[in-house]
């Protein structure tokens, strides 16, 4: 596995949004040996048969990847999870939302590398729409929770240069340790 | 660096915002568009969609907009991002890894002058089914 952890959020992150969730919440804790992360939506859910398909690496859509190549997406989160002795678990109700929690122990030799929280948070808090977004974000010193609507009504946009300067420079003073 | 408030962060937006009111600023004028499809995000459009952010406020380029849309069809050049401006064609770019930004900042949006070499066009509905 060559991908990396940050970007497997923002691909969960995106199918929780584009699912037509109005709430999306994502944790992120890496405050012991493990990298533990939840991205739980009240979107529409799916049923049984629905979960069996998305994680099965062999199934596809047809439409939205025809040649799909890259290891992003469910089937192969949960494949990088397990082979590094991590968990993985997909619970999901239609009509009433879902949730991918999954960990990582960190010193894995073949565990993805976390990258930058700063980055990812901005991808995630500047995707297009009305959605609510609480980001909850623990480590070693580092405890903090942000919530897209405030920024958006502290900055007036989630979309201008300006605002999205800012906006990384108050991400990036959130993970400063105490 | 302390940690930033939000109360901080209203205060630092409105004094930014005083500042370019003070300036000449015609409107958000110019338009960058990242894809971030499942391609996208494999290729690191997380780091071009950084870079914009941050080369459009190093050159002062404050009447621009940066946001996100899904795939544009064009996986082999991913990261891929589109400019809409006055005076240039919508323009798509691929491969635009953080130091494809820059020239894309400097020359396209700042020079009015085409990034050659990474300019692509929009695929038709028939070549993407
Ligand atoms: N959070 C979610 N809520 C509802 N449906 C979902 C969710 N995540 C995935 N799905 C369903 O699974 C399908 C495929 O998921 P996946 O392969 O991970 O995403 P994609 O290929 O769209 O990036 C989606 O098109 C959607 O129907």
């Amino acid at each position: 596995m060559h991908e990396r952890l940050d970007d497997y959020i923002l691909d969960i992150f995106q199918n929780a949004v584009e699912a037509g969730s109005s709430r999306v919440e994502v944790e992120l804790d890496d405050s012991d040996e493990h990298i533990r992360v939840l991205v739980k939506d009240n979107g529409p859910g799916m049923d049984a048969g629905l979960v069996r398909k998305v994680l099965d690496p062999f199934y596809t859509d047809g439409v939205k990847h025809p040649n799909r190549k890259v290891g992003l997406g469910l089937p192969f989160l949960e494949q990088a999870a397990r082979q590094t002795g991590g968990t993985f678990r997909l619970d999901s109700q239609p009509g009433r939302g879902t949730e991918v929690e999954w960990s990582f122990p960190k010193n894995h030799w073949d565990a993805p590398p976390l990258g930058d929280i700063p980055r990812l948070w901005l991808s995630v808090l500047n995707y297009p729409g009305q959605h609510e977004v609480v980001i909850r974000r623990r480590g070693a010193g580092i405890d903090y929770e942000v919530r897209r609507s405030e920024l958006r009504e502290a900055l007036g946009s989630m979309e201008d240069v300006g605002a999205l300067a800012l906006m990384e420079e108050y991400l990036r003073s959130q993970e400063e340790k105490e | 660096m302390a940690k930033m408030t939000l109360e901080e962060l209203r205060k630092l937006r409105e004094s930014s915002k005083q500042e370019l009111e003070r300036r000449d600023n015609s409107g958000k004028d110019i338009h960058v568009i990242v894809g971030m499809g499942t391609s996208g995000i494999a290729s690191g459009a997380k780091y071009t969609l950084e870079a914009f952010v941050t080369l459009l406020q190093e050159f002062n380029i404050t009447n621009a907009i940066v946001r996100q849309t899904g795939s544009m069809g064009l996986d082999h050049a991913e990261p891929t991002v589109e400019i809409r401006m006055p005076g240039m064609p919508d323009t798509i770019y691929g491969r635009v890894t953080p130091e494809v930004a820059r020239e894309i900042v400097m020359q396209h949006i700042l020079g009015k002058r085409l990034v050659d070499g990474h300019v692509y066009d929009r695929p038709s509905k028939d070549i993407m089914g």
